[in-house]
C-alpha cells in the first residue's frame, strides 16, 4: 500500500492508504479526526470544510494522493493554535459568544469556511459584506443562519 | 442585522405565597437507597389536570392537546426519574428525552439548578438509553419535554436539596429553617458553619426507600430560569470535540453503506457481482438486507465506491409508477366533501391548495452503529423514541429486550426524522448478517430517495360570510398517509379509553390531526378534518406535523376574507382572534414591524398567528419578490435565490421561559424551516423514484436565502407552566411567508413551495444510485 504524507494540524502524518481515497475519510476514518463532518461527499453541504495551506477547502472532494508533503491541512482540531492569541481561535469565540450553535454538526465546517472568507477578503484590501455572507455555501439544518452572520461579523472584528 | 435588546421580563408580582399556591406546589418524591444522595421523582408529576378545566370549548386542543396525551400516558405507572448528589459536590441525572439540537440538556440543567442552588457547571445531565419499563415516556417529540418533565425535574431536585439541609441541620445541630443552601454550600449564618453538597452526600443518603413531601419554589424567586443562558455543549461544538454517532469509535464497527434500489422503497432481488465487490480495496463484507445490498469497508469512501460499482437487480418500490401528479389526483379523489349549506345571499370564499413531498432529513444522515451477537446487541443512534428501537430490534434478532442496550447519542438534528429507527433497525441487520460489528451511514442521496418524508396534501377551506360576519369555516385536509408507528401510535392505543369525547373511533393520523389543529378565530362553525390515502411512502411529521400546511391554508383564506370585507388584514385578525395570548403577539409583530408601511411594487408584508404547543407565535415578514432579486446571480450552477424575505419579525408566547437564548434560537430555526416550505423545499416524485439527491437539488434555507433583518419578541403572559418552542414557529412562519408572497405577486399560490413546478438541477444518477465522490477539490479553494 502507498505511503500518503501531508502535515495535519502541524504535524507531519503518513498513512498507509490507497490514494484515491478521499482526504475526509483519511480524516476521520484512518486518523480518527472527527471535527469535519459528513454532509453530502460532493462537495456541496461543506459540513467538512477544513483548511489546505491557509484556504479553505472540503476534504470530500480531494484524493489523498493529491496532498503533497509539505501541503498544511487544518481541521476545526486545529484551528486554535493558528491564531496567535491565546486559547480559542477568535471566530469560535464568536460562536461562543453569540451562542450560535444547536446541534452542531455543521458548525466546524462553518467556522472554518468563516475564517477562511474574512481572509479572502482581507487579500482583496476590504472588509466582509452582507454580499460575502449571502454567498456562503454551508448548510445548517438547524437554521441557525441569522448568528452565523453575527458571529462572523464580530469574529472578523477580533481577527489579527 | 438586528436584534432587540432583552425583553424577556419575568413577573415579579406572580401571587406565590398564598396557602393555596403553597399547597398545589407541595408534591411527593422519593429518598431512595444508595451510598450517596438519590433522590427520584415520579415522571407523571404535575401533569396539568387539564380536563378538569374544560370549558364549553369547540376544538378539542383549546382544552387538551397532543402535549397533554403525551404527559398523560405516563399516570398510570409510577416512573422515576433519578438525581445522584456525588460525594465531589457534583449532581448527575441521566434524562430520558434526546438532545438534537433544541437545547435541552442545558435547559434541564438550568432547571435543577434552580431547585438546587448548586451551579450549572456541576451538574451533569446525560442521556439514558432505552429504559423499556418506562414504557411510553420516554419520547422525544411533539416539543414536549419540558412541558412533561419541568415539574419532575424540579421535584428531585427540591427533595436532594431538602436532604442536603437535614443532613446539615443534623451536622451543625441547628434547625435546617435557618440554613442558607447557595453555589452547593450549606452555611448556618448564626454557628457560621458551612458544609459542601460532597461532604453531606452521604449523611444525607438513605438506607431504604422513603417518600417525602417536598415544596416547590415559587417563580418569583427564580435565579437561574428564565435567565439567557448559553448551550453547555457550544465550545464542545466549535472545537470538534462534540461527538455524533459516526464520530465514535467502537471497537471492529468498520463504515458500512448500503446500495439502495432506484424506486421509493424498492427492494434487492439480486447482486451480481459480489466476488468482484468483495475485491474491491478495503471491502469486508457484502450482504443483502432488506433495504438494498450492504457494504463495509475501511472507509466510507471505499463503501461508496464499492456501492457505486455493484450491479443490482431490483424489485419495484410500492409507489411504482407513480408521480406528483398521480398522488395530487388521488388526493383529490379523497377530499371529504365541504357541507355548509348554500345560504341565500352568503358570500363564498373557496381556496385550495397543494403541498409537495417534503424530506424530513437533517445534516447527519442517517447513521447508527450496531454490535449483534447471538445472544445479545448494542446500539449507538441518535434516537428519539429508543424504547421501541430497542422492542423492533429484540422482535428482528429473537434476542430478549433486556439484552438489547439502546445508547442514545447526541443527534446531529432531528426535525422529526429521528422519531423512527430505521437507520438503528437497518444497522442491526447488517450486523447480524455479516456477524461483525457495523457502523452505518446513509448517502445524503439516500436521504430524500428513501428517507423519510412529510407527506404530499392538499387543504381546501370555505368560508361563508353573511353580513359582513363569518358564519362557519370548514377546512378539509387531504394528506398522503402519515406514519405514526414511532411510539404517538401506541400512546394513542393504550390511551383510548382516558381520551376526550370527540377523539374516540378515529384513526391515529385523525387523532393526532384534531390533537393539534385549533383555528384561534371566532367564525361562527368551524370544521376541521383530515382524511389520509396511500401509504406507499416512507412519511413522518417535520418540525410540525399538520400544522405548517393547515396554517397557510387557513391563513391566506384569512387573507382573502379580510380583502373581500375590506378589511385590513392585521386588523381583522385581530377583531376575531378568541386569546389574548395570540392578540399579544399579534400585536407585538405588528408593532415592531411597523405592518401597514409602504412597500415598493413587487415587495409586500405578510402577517399571521399561531396557536400550538401551549403557547402563542405571530409572524411578520417583508419579501422582495422583484426580479433583480428573484434571479440574482451568485455564479455557482444549481443555486435557487427566488424570492428573498427581507425582514422577520418572530413574536413567542410560550408560557414560562427556561432559556431565553434557546428559545430565540428555536424561533429562528424555526422560521427558516417555515420560509422553505413555502419558498424553496420540496422533492419531485416521478414514476416512483424521488429526483433531489443533493442539498443543491433539495433547496432548504440557504444564507442567501436568510432575511437580513430578524428579530425575535418574547411576550410574557405571566403563566407559570411552560410550553413547547422547538415546533412553535413553524407553521406561523410558512403563513406570513405565503401571504406576503401572494400579496408581492398579486396571485394566489396553488402549489407549495412556490417554485415546485420548476426542476432547478441535473437529477442524479440512479444506477449507480449514489454520485461519485468528486476530486476537483484543490481547484475550488478561497
Amino acid at each position: 500500500m502507498p505511503k500518503q504524507t501531508f502535515i495535519l494540524n502541524g504535524k507531519s502524518v503518513t498513512v498507509d492508504v490507497h490514494p484515491d481515497v478521499r482526504v475526509l475519510w483519511v480524516l476521520r476514518d484512518i486518523l480518527g479526526v472527527t471535527g469535519p463532518k459528513y454532509g453530502c461527499g460532493i462537495n456541496v453541504c461543506k459540513a467538512c470544510t477544513s483548511h489546505i495551506n491557509g484556504k479553505a477547502f472540503n476534504p470530500c472532494a480531494v484524493r489523498v494522493g493529491d496532498l503533497k508533503d509539505q501541503d498544511r491541512v487544518t481541521t476545526i482540531e486545529g484551528l486554535a493554535a493558528t491564531d496567535p492569541g491565546p486559547g480559542l481561535h477568535p471566530m469560535q469565540q464568536a460562536w461562543i459568544d453569540r451562542d450560535v450553535p444547536q446541534c452542531g454538526y455543521c458548525q466546524p465546517g462553518q467556522i472554518m469556511a468563516a475564517v477562511a472568507l474574512v481572509k479572502k477578503v482581507r487579500r482583496e484590501g476590504r472588509e466582509i459584506r452582507e454580499s460575502d455572507l449571502d454567498k456562503i455555501r454551508n448548510i445548517c439544518r438547524c437554521g441557525t443562519y441569522h448568528r452565523i452572520r453575527e458571529a462572523i461579523e464580530q469574529g472578523a472584528r477580533n481577527m489579527k | 442585522m438586528s436584534r432587540t435588546p432583552e425583553r424577556s421580563t419575568m413577573h415579579n408580582d406572580v401571587v406565590d405565597d398564598s396557602p393555596f399556591e403553597v399547597r398545589r406546589r407541595t408534591f411527593l418524591g422519593f429518598v431512595l437507597a444508595g451510598s450517596t444522595l438519590t433522590v427520584a421523582a415520579d415522571l407523571s408529576l404535575g401533569a396539568p389536570k387539564a380536563m378538569a378545566a374544560v370549558p364549553s370549548a369547540p376544538q378539542i386542543p383549546e382544552f387538551y392537546d397532543l402535549g397533554d396525551l403525551q404527559t398523560d400516558a405516563a399516570l398510570p405507572t409510577a416512573q422515576l426519574i433519578t438525581v445522584v448528589i456525588n460525594k465531589d459536590g457534583t449532581a448527575s441525572f441521566e434524562f430520558p428525552r434526546t438532545e438534537v439540537g433544541q437545547g435541552i440538556l442545558t435547559s434541564t440543567t438550568m432547571i435543577l439548578a434552580e431547585e438546587l442552588d448548586l451551579p450549572m457547571s456541576k451538574i451533569k445531565v446525560t442521556m439514558a438509553p432505552a429504559r423499556p419499563e418506562l414504557v411510553l415516556n420516554q419520547l422525544t417529540g411533539g416539543s414536549n419535554t419540558t412541558v412533561s418533565t419541568y415539574t419532575p425535574v424540579r421535584v428531585a431536585a427540591a427533595l436532594a436539596r431538602q436532604r442536603l439541609l437535614a443532613a446539615a441541620a443534623s451536622l451543625f445541630d441547628a434547625n435546617a429553617d435557618r440554613l442558607i443552601s447557595k453555589g452547593g454550600v450549606i452555611t448556618d449564618p448564626v454557628g457560621g458553619q458551612t458544609a459542601t453538597y460532597g461532604q453531606l452526600a452521604e449523611l444525607a443518603a438513605s438506607n431504604v426507600v422513603e417518600q417525602l413531601e417536598v415544596v416547590l419554589r415559587g417563580r418569583n424567586t427564580f435565579k437561574v430560569i428564565g435567565k439567557p443562558t448559553n448551550r453547555l455543549d457550544a465550545r464542545a461544538a466549535v472545537t470538534g470535540q462534540k461527538k455524533f454517532t459516526t464520530d465514535l469509535d467502537v471497537p471492529g464497527a468498520l463504515p458500512t453503506m448500503v446500495c439502495r434500489a432506484p424506486q421509493h422503497k424498492g427492494t434487492p432481488k439480486r447482486l451480481r457481482n459480489k466476488a468482484q465487490i468483495l475485491k474491491m480495496p478495503g471491502v469486508t463484507h457484502v450482504e443483502m438486507v432488506d433495504t438494498g445490498v450492504a457494504v463495509r469497508a475501511k472507509t466510507f469512501g471505499q463503501c461508496i465506491d464499492a456501492v457505486r460499482a455493484m450491479k443490482v437487480d431490483w424489485n419495484p418500490g410500492p409507489a411504482d409508477g407513480e408521480s406528483d401528479a398521480t398522488v395530487l389526483a388521488e388526493l383529490r379523489r379523497a377530499e371529504l366533501p365541504l357541507v355548509v349549506p348554500e345560504i341565500p345571499g352568503a358570500t363564498v370564499i373557496d381556496t385550495d391548495f397543494a403541498f409537495a413531498f417534503r424530506s424530513t432529513a437533517a445534516l447527519e444522515t442517517y447513521s447508527a452503529i450496531a454490535d449483534v451477537r447471538s445472544d445479545r446487541a448494542e446500539i449507538w443512534a441518535g434516537l428519539k423514541v429508543p424504547i421501541l428501537c430497542a422492542e423492533n430490534i429484540s422482535l428482528m434478532t429473537g434476542i430478549p429486550v433486556n439484552n438489547v442496550k439502546v445508547n442514545v447519542i447526541d443527534g446531529g438534528g432531528s426535525f422529526g426524522h429521528k422519531l423512527f429507527s430505521d437507520h438503528a433497525l437497518e444497522a442491526a441487520q447488517i450486523s447480524m448478517k455479516m456477524g461483525v460489528p457495523v457502523k452505518l451511514m446513509w448517502h445524503r442521496a439516500d436521504e430524500p430517495r428513501h428517507g423519510r418524508l412529510h407527506p404530499m396534501a392538499t387543504s381546501r377551506c370555505r368560508a361563508v360570510i353573511v353580513n359582513d360576519q363569518v358564519v362557519s369555516f370548514e377546512q378539509r385536509h387531504t394528506s398522503v398517509v402519515t406514519d405514526f408507528s414511532h411510539g404517538l401510535g401506541e400512546i394513542l392505543t393504550s390511551m383510548t379509553d382516558e381520551l376526550p369525547t370527540g377523539l374516540g373511533g378515529l384513526g391515529f393520523s385523525e387523532s393526532i390531526f384534531t390533537l393539534t389543529q385549533e383555528l384561534p378565530y371566532n367564525f361562527g362553525a368551524v370544521t376541521q378534518l383530515l382524511n389520509e390515502v396511500n401509504a406507499n411512502y416512507a412519511t413522518g411529521s417535520m418540525r410540525n406535523i399538520y400544522s405548517p400546511d393547515v396554517a397557510t391554508a387557513n391563513e391566506l383564506t384569512i387573507d382573502l376574507i379580510a380583502k373581500k370585507l375590506g378589511v385590513d388584514p392585521y386588523q381583522f385578525r385581530l377583531n376575531h382572534l378568541k386569546d389574548d395570548r395570540a392578540k399579544a403577539v399579534l400585536k407585538a409583530v405588528a408593532k415592531a414591524g411597523n405592518w401597514g408601511r409602504k412597500m415598493p411594487k413587487g415587495m409586500a408584508q405578510g402577517i399571521a398567528v399561531h396557536k400550538e404547543y401551549k403557547g402563542a407565535t405571530a409572524c411578520l415578514v417583508e419579501i422582495d419578490c422583484r426580479p433583480q432579486t428573484v434571479n440574482r446571480d451568485l455564479g455557482v450552477k444549481e443555486t435557487y435565490t427566488g424570492p428573498r424575505v427581507t425582514k422577520a419579525i418572530i413574536a413567542v408566547d410560550p408560557g414560562l421561559v427556561i432559556n431565553p437564548t434557546g428559545l430565540r434560537a428555536q424561533m429562528e430555526g424555526g422560521f427558516m424551516d417555515g420560509m422553505a416550505m413555502t419558498l424553496t423545499a420540496s422533492c419531485h416524485l416521478k414514476d416512483g423514484k424521488f429526483l433531489e439527491a443533493s442539498w443543491d437539488n433539495y433547496f432548504y434555507t440557504r444564507q442567501w436565502n436568510v432575511p437580513p433583518k430578524m428579530d425575535v419578541i418574547i411576550v410574557d403572559s405571566g403563566i407559570d407552566q411552560p410550553g413547547g418552542a422547538g415546533e412553535a414557529a413553524v407553521a406561523v412562519s410558512a403563513a406570513a411567508v405565503a401571504c406576503a408572497f401572494t400579496r408581492a405577486k398579486g396571485k394566489v399560490p396553488a402549489f407549495f413551495p412556490t417554485n415546485h413546478g420548476e426542476i432547478g438541477f441535473r437529477v442524479k444518477s440512479f444506477e449507480p444510485p449514489i454520485p461519485a465522490s468528486p476530486t476537483n477539490g484543490l481547484k475550488t479553494t478561497y
